[in-house]
């Protein structure tokens, strides 16, 4: 199945809709990507700033114990916790950043939720040693306090957002108004599947390296490709470059857990492709959260990476044609998958992984004995621990856990 | 009613002057305060309004038009409001001034392109300019719109290339937008000294008026200004004037800017 029916266009999702100041960037953008992926020496460049630096691949780790506790399938979890800077978001910024090289550019702006990929950024920029400055929404800066050190100490300058709900999509609409300002010599590192084209595909190319690491070692740990894959999506960029490489490989379900918030009932939450319409959002048409005169409804989520009302094209695009399954988990499912991940494989996942392992007990039960279900789990919890101490700790929790 | 943009640039020509199209938010502060401040601009001078509709995610705005939307949507300002209440109450007072709508593309494809277009003709809508809708993205709306002869009002910018400006230009309805700053709405101090020849490039390939805008805010800029356009697009400078002062600060600063206008 070719997700891709058009240049930048998912089956009527994607496409480019900005101010006509920045087409132009957007069309040298395309063009030098396109250029830079027939180059064998970017591909190897990139490639070998991943081994060398950020530690891929990473491991494809057997949770025995999560197994033994769900009684279903096997459980598999994709490491990219143990990616450098703790993140998938890594992939995604060292390739851009060597484009944005590549191209000339004289400085990187970038936009962050939870702030991995406003570190991810600043990190692949003090590297290659390009100047950053990271957008993040003003809650965003209170609840990541250590992610906003972090990006500092990396030598980037971070401007807290206080237009509208002062979260990710406000830090992405000012990080655009900025690029407007200085398109000419300005790089912006979008972090997700989302915005205008080219920026879906890129991302999941950079991103794509997750599920095809996945494939490989599949094979090498269990001998087939697995039977299920499943992810946290907010705006997707872990689920689509987890999930992409096995679009077309239809005996492999591929589920996406979205944020439930507060219940989908509540109105609160991050469901974009659960309840999202047909609206155009940061400059490409997909699904998003808004009310019947197209304004659009801020996100709740207790993961500040899954609180944004779009969601990546590519994925509207797979959700609406079925390939992939859709669900999603509330604040109180993730926080219980979180503690329940933490103490039965001792690995602290990001609220964002958390919601993908609240939905992956159900999965494994549901696809039974003798099959294989690979978790992504996107990001390390150590960003949110304040967020989570902060409900106080459980001394037990209950054993059927997420 | 499809040529009154045209008949419109005609007049200000014909007096001697550049256009003035005048944008306010509608909304803000509620709908009923914002027909005067249209009025307002009228009574200034303006020879063309632009009807803002707010949108939750603004990006191409900068922090004064983005405060008026927040202020407008606060109101209950919705695109169908407007064009309910604000729309006929303004052509009601002003029946020889266009209206053009500037809102994002959202907002209209939440109310549907076709019925749009229909309702905006019937209400007394000339034109619309959506800022996040570049030509490549904009064919089915344009349909949409010739149908009901409501004019698709295009954008060209300074980092526009002329092959790209000529192609904007060959299609336009209604006017050009020639954004003057790489940049969001809003005031600025000084306009890039290379603007005059961009102006007057794209008037060349151009069958319809060309204007200026983003950044203009007083009679000295529109005057450098609107000796290579037809006309400026004046915008943050009277939001924020009838936001501080009201409807009469708006008419003042409309009267400034079209005695720049004067040739």
């Amino acid at each position: 199945m070719e997700t891709q029916t058009a240049p930048g266009r998912f089956g009527r999702y994607g496409g480019r809709y900005v101010p006509e100041t920045l087409v132009p960037a957007l069309l040298e953008l395309e063009q030098a990507y396109a250029e830079a992926r027939k180059d064998p020496a970017f591909d190897e460049q990139v490639s070998q700033v991943l081994r060398e630096y950020v530690g891929r691949e990473t491991p494809l780790t057997p949770a025995r114990r999560l197994t033994e506790l769900w009684r279903g399938a096997e459980v598999w979890l994709k490491r990219e916790d143990l990616a450098h800077t703790g993140a998938h978001k890594i992939n995604n910024t060292i390739g851009q950043v060597l484009l944005a090289k590549r191209m000339g550019k004289k400085r990187i702006i970038a936009e962050t939720g939870a702030g991995q990929h406003g570190v991810a950024t600043a990190t692949a920029c003090a590297l290659f040693g390009l100047p950053c400055e990271v957008f993040m929404g003003a809650v965003d800066v209170e609840r990541q306090s250590l992610n906003v050190f972090r990006m500092k100490a990396l030598g980037a300058k971070v401007h807290p957002v206080e237009s509208g709900s002062r979260t990710l999509k406000d830090a992405m609409n000012e990080a655009m108004r900025i690029w407007v300002s200085q398109v000419e010599d300005t790089y912006y590192v979008i972090g997700s599947a989302a915005g205008p084209h080219p920026y879906p595909t890129i991302v999941r190319d950079f991103q794509a390296v997750i599920g095809r690491e996945i494939r490989t070692q599949s094979l090498v740990a269990f001998g087939r490709l697995p039977d299920a894959v499943i992810a946290c999506i907010g705006g997707g960029s872990n689920a689509i470059g987890a999930l992409h490489p096995f679009v077309e490989d239809k005996q492999v379900r591929l589920v996406g857990v979205e944020a439930g918030g507060h219940g989908l009932d509540s109105g609160q939450h991050g469901a974009s492709l659960t309840l999202g319409t047909e609206g155009v959002l940061h400059g490409s048409r997909s699904l998003v959260l808004q009310d019947e005169n197209g304004q659009i409804i801020e996100a709740h989520s207790i993961s500040a990476g899954l609180d944004y009302p779009g969601v990546g094209p590519e994925l509207a695009y797979l959700a609406k044609t079925g390939r992939l399954e859709v669900r999603t988990a509330t604040d109180e499912e993730a926080l219980k998958a979180f503690y329940l991940v933490s103490r039965t494989e001792g690995i602290l996942p990001a609220l964002e992984s958390s919601h993908a392992f609240a939905r992956a007990g159900d999965l494994a039960r549901e696809l039974g004995k003798g099959k294989h279900l690979v978790v992504n789990c996107s990001g390390r919890g150590d960003k949110d621990v304040a967020t989570i101490a902060a409900r106080g700790i459980p001394a037990a929790i209950g054993q059927e856990g997420a | 009613m499809s040529g009154e943009i045209a008949e419109a640039f005609a007049r200000a020509r014909a007096r001697g002057e550049g256009a003035l199209v005048a944008y306010a938010m509608a909304g803000d502060p509620d709908l009923p305060g914002s027909v005067d401040v249209f009025a307002a601009c009228v009574e200034g001078g303006a020879d063309i309004l632009e009807i803002g509709v707010a949108f939750s995610d603004p990006i191409a705005d900068g922090p004064v038009i983005q405060g008026a939307s927040e202020r407008a949507l606060k109101a209950g300002s919705t695109l169908k409001r407007v064009l309910d209440e604000v729309v006929p109450a303004v052509r009601a007072r002003c029946p020889q001034t266009p209206l053009v709508v500037m809102t994002y593309v959202n907002v209209v494809m939440a109310m549907g392109e076709e019925r749009y277009a229909k309702l905006a003709r019937e209400r007394g809508v000339s034109g619309t300019i959506l800022p996040d809708l570049p030509p490549e993205e904009s064919t089915g709306i344009r349909v949409a719109f010739d149908k009901e002869g409501l004019e698709l009002i295009p954008l060209c910018a300074p980092t526009t290339s002329p092959t790209r400006a000529e192609s904007i230009a060959k299609d336009a309805r209604g006017f050009v937008y020639c954004v003057s700053v790489a940049g969001v709405t809003g005031m600025r101090s000084e306009l890039p000294a290379n603007l005059s020849e961009r102006l007057e490039l794209v008037r060349r390939l151009s069958p319809v008026p060309v204007v200026a805008g983003f950044g203009i805010s007083n009679a000295e800029q529109a005057r450098v200004v609107g000796a290579h356009a037809d006309g400026v697009v004046v915008g943050s400078a009277i939001v924020r004037a009838a936001q501080a002062d009201g409807p009469a600060a708006a008419r003042q600063v409309c009267a400034d800017i079209k005695r720049g206008l004067k040739r």
